[in-house]
């Protein structure tokens, strides 16, 4: 089997199982599940940027929350319907990661991590300020009867769950185009050497602007469907923790592979769930992974897998 | 017909002169070597052409339009493809990827395929294309470079010192390359090897102190006593 | 109270922020401008100041001013060493590659925070002041008989608060003649300017990181212990310090010591003015844009050299 068809196999068969679950989970991991593959989606888009690129950016929940509210703000005060809303959710996205995109690619490294850990900050705070509308902190609840989606009731777990599936399936099929067309080459390319990827006549920056401009709408549309999916919007996702996760989520399972995000949300997620039945510090055990992997597998799982058994996975 | 040209070209370094006032012309299908002594100037000077360093005066033309505003990813595009002093492939590619990223500039598809092995072939790598860059010998990953350079198919081939730590065999190999190059391609080496330069060059510039010191055939400069004087010193 | 001794006042409140901030930043500015590394949990280091603080003044008794001068001595020592650890142990292994390291110093952040929740808990304590004499202060006016002075209502401050000002000032004198005139200023500054040439010239470079490393945790923890008597000792207290740090530290200019002192008292004092008149969120607002702007388009800041 050529690397093409083994990786498509592998990644629609993920797919697969995923859709299947929807029918043999009990209710409590099935929500989870629902919640998980939201996440992941949000983890895809951070990889982009992070894994593929090498651009490590801890201002991406400025893109989360630009979708969630985005979403939120419309149906709540403007009265749309969720397809609406989410489309604008998906575009607020978009449009915020092209503008902080134009500022912060003049800078690299640390200092482009700054840079977006402030904007993103500032965004958090903008939220904070403009309580009136948001809710601030304490955030706003979407109530069930706005979020009839074309008729279909999305606070029923088994749409819900669709639904997720659906926009982590979109992602994730993305991601796998994306990486293996000349772009995503490129975006690999960049990572591992900008200078000599110029110098072969490619213009760097305009990758980069898309890698990530695609990055922030993913992140946006996680963003959008979280709120949607699971009825509230609150300034927490767009605090610094949020920026944090998907770093971590992406770091454990594999930066720069295609289902790396989705592995290590699914474990990080199971891993202060079970935490959390022994302490409420469960930042405890994300500090000590985030140590921990950075020391020792900094591939992350899917990483590894790769290096050492499966050399042809995306 | 000139295909590069340079006027006045200069670069100051908060008050270290590096280039100072530079004219130069190539003509199509020339082999120029660029020659001098360490600190002349030349990985500088070739910067400026190639767009890597922004002059700090002076103008550029290639195939008779002005690039001094042109950014260096707009002047490969326009031809020129250039390899670095220190080897500069991407490591944890493989060779064949190492190419491809370079032939991708100007092919689509299959094409891209086909063009990767030719390159890899004619500088006798093609056994290695799947070989990870950072794993070949040095002097697989100076030919390496040149195939990257190669599969652009570039009006012009700037080659900064590539046969430094190269053993004497892969210096006879690169020189059988060179000639053949020259038929398709005008070249410009940067070179302290003084053989290669004697057989494969057609002109000769020298440079010193970032000044044009000399100009001329391989045999005319070999004989010019400044030239000498340059790089054995005076007194 | 009119609008000029509210100004006073709250320039002198921005006063003791500004002293603290500086301390605390100082230690920040430090650590990148010798190491060329961003610390993260920078902010927990400062809690963890205040915290044990407290743990110590708990355990003395006495005389606040017994348990505070304690405090004064201890905190900062076990904080620089447990910083020093971390050096040795994590960053080491790491190889000080920046971004590596920024991952690991927010886990450290993680990992330090939670722990200080697990033993000390959620709750914020206070610890007393050695001394806190209310100050009235003067304020001046030309009225219709010339210059003329009173004291208006509410126009004070303490003698602690005042302390607080001149100890910070004798500490950053201190370390700036540390930098300057000890060996140990100078083997700091010879591996901040050339890291390879320190190693070749025989500087226990690793040392001196994990040295560098301590010291800038402990002046953020003397910091938190000076203000711990105004503020509280809470375990999320290190947010505020770790982002307040980062913005003097890079509109200062990174690794440059007196651009940073300079922010500081900038910061501080444009801190208690600004709120005056904006809401602190507003004015945080404009803090963080700020800096993002910097970075991005005179990223030495206003002091700094172009080389970082």
């Amino acid at each position: 089997m050529s690397a093409t068809a083994k990786s498509l196999t592998l990644h629609l068969g993920l797919l697969a199982v995923l859709l299947a679950l929807q029918f043999v989970l009990p209710a409590y991991h099935h929500g989870n599940l629902a919640r998980i593959m939201v996440l992941a989606s949000y983890a895809v888009g951070y990889n982009i940027l992070f894994g593929y690129t090498g651009l490590l950016s801890l201002g991406h929940a400025l893109f989360f929350a630009a979708g969630m509210y985005g979403m939120g703000l419309t149906i709540q005060h403007a009265g749309f319907t969720p397809a609406p809303a989410l489309i604008v959710g998906i575009l607020a996205g978009a449009v915020v990661a092209a503008g902080l995109a134009l500022l912060a690619l003049r800078t690299t490294g640390v200092a482009f991590l700054i840079v977006t850990l402030m904007f993103a900050q500032a965004g958090y705070l903008t939220i904070l300020y403009f309580g009136e509308y948001t809710r601030g902190d304490e955030g706003f609840v979407i109530q069930a009867f706005d979020r009839m989606l074309w008729g279909i009731d999305l606070s029923n777990p088994e749409n819900r769950y669709f639904a997720a599936w659906g926009l982590f399936a979109v992602c994730l099929l993305i991601c796998l185009r994306l990486v293996r067309a000349p772009f995503g080459k490129t975006l690999v390319a960049i990572r591992e050497n900008e200078e000599r990827v110029r110098m072969l006549g490619y213009n760097t920056f305009a990758h980069k602007l898309g890698a990530m401009v695609i990055s922030g709408t993913i992140s946006a549309a996680a963003g959008a469907f979280y709120g949607l999916l699971f009825g509230y919007a609150g300034a927490s996702f767009a605090s610094v923790q949020y920026s944090i996760f998907p770093l971590l989520w992406v770091l454990l399972g594999g930066a720069g592979t295609v289902l790396g995000p989705f592995v290590g949300t699914l474990f990080m997620f199971y891993l202060i769930d079970l935490s959390s039945g022994i302490t409420t510090a469960y930042l405890l055990i994300v500090g000590l992974a985030l140590v921990l992997l950075t020391l020792f597998a900094p591939q992350g799982l899917t990483g590894e897998l790769r290096r050492r058994v499966w050399r042809w996975l995306p | 017909m000139t295909l590069l040209s340079t006027r006045g070209l200069s670069k100051h370094f908060d008050g270290l002169k590096a280039v100072t006032d530079v004219d130069f012309d190539l003509n199509e299908g020339e082999v120029r070597a660029l020659i001098g002594p360490n600190g002349a100037g030349k990985t500088t000077l070739v910067g400026m052409i190639c767009g890597r360093i922004p002059p700090s005066s002076g103008r550029v033309a290639f195939d008779g339009a002005d690039i001094t505003a042109l950014p260096a990813h707009k002047r490969i595009l326009r031809g020129m493809a250039y390899t670095f002093q220190i080897t500069s492939v991407f490591a944890r590619l493989p060779a064949a990827e190492n190419v491809a990223l370079a032939a991708r500039r100007r092919l689509q598809g299959e094409a891209v395929e086909a063009a990767v092995d030719e390159a890899l072939g004619r500088v006798g790598l093609l056994d290695r294309r799947d070989e990870e860059a950072g794993n070949l010998s040095y002097g697989h990953q100076r030919l390496l470079e040149i195939a990257m350079g190669l599969v652009q198919r570039p009006r012009l081939l700037i080659l900064d010192e590539p046969t430094q730590g190269l053993a004497d065999s892969e210096i006879d190999a690169f020189k059988a390359l060179i000639r053949e190059l020259s038929a398709e391609a005008t070249i410009l080496l940067i070179e302290h090897n003084m053989s290669v330069v004697m057989e494969t060059a057609d002109r000769v510039t020298v440079l010193n102190f970032g000044e044009v010191l000399a100009e001329g055939t391989p045999a005319e400069i070999h004989a010019n006593d400044a030239v000498q004087a340059a790089y054995l010193g005076t007194g | 109270m009119e609008l000029g001794p509210y100004i006073l006042l709250a320039s002198l409140e921005g006063a003791v922020t500004a002293a603290v901030l500086a301390l605390t930043a100082v230690g920040l500015s430090l650590v990148f401008g010798v190491m060329r590394v961003v610390n993260i949990a920078h902010g927990e280091f400062f809690m963890l100041g205040a915290v044990i603080a407290w743990f110590v003044a708990q355990t003395v008794g006495g005389h606040p001013a017994l348990g505070f001068v304690a405090a004064l001595v201890i905190a900062p020592l076990v904080v620089g060493g447990i910083a020093a650890a971390a050096d040795m142990t994590i960053l080491k292994r790491l190889d000080y590659d920046p971004e590596r390291t920024i991952v690991a110093t927010i886990g450290l952040l993680y990992i330090i925070q939670q722990l200080t929740l697990m033993t000390y808990g959620p709750e914020a304590r206070p610890v007393e002041a050695p001394f806190n004499q209310r100050l009235a202060l003067p304020w001046f006016e030309w009225g219709e008989e010339g210059f003329e002075f009173y004291f208006p209502w509410g126009l004070s401050t303490t003698t602690y608060k005042l302390a607080v000002i001149v100890a910070a000032g004798v500490v950053l004198v201190g370390v700036w003649l540390m930098m300057a005139r000890t060996r140990i200023g100078l083997l700091m500054r010879a591996t901040q300017a050339d890291r390879d040439m320190a190693l070749a010239f025989g500087i226990p470079v690793e040392r001196v990181y994990a040295l560098v490393f301590g010291i800038g945790a402990a002046l953020a923890a003397l910091a938190a212990v000076l203000i711990v008597p105004i503020q509280q000792a809470h375990y999320l207290m290190g947010a505020d310090p770790l982002l307040l740090s980062f913005i003097v530290v890079i509109i200062g200019g990174l690794g440059s010591l007196p651009g940073t002192v300079v922010a500081a008292i900038f910061i501080g004092l444009s801190d208690g003015i600004i709120s005056v008149f904006f809401s602190p969120t507003l004015a945080k607002i404009l803090a963080t844009l700020l800096v993002g702007l910097v970075l991005v388009f005179r990223p030495q800041g206003l002091f700094g050299t172009r080389s970082s």
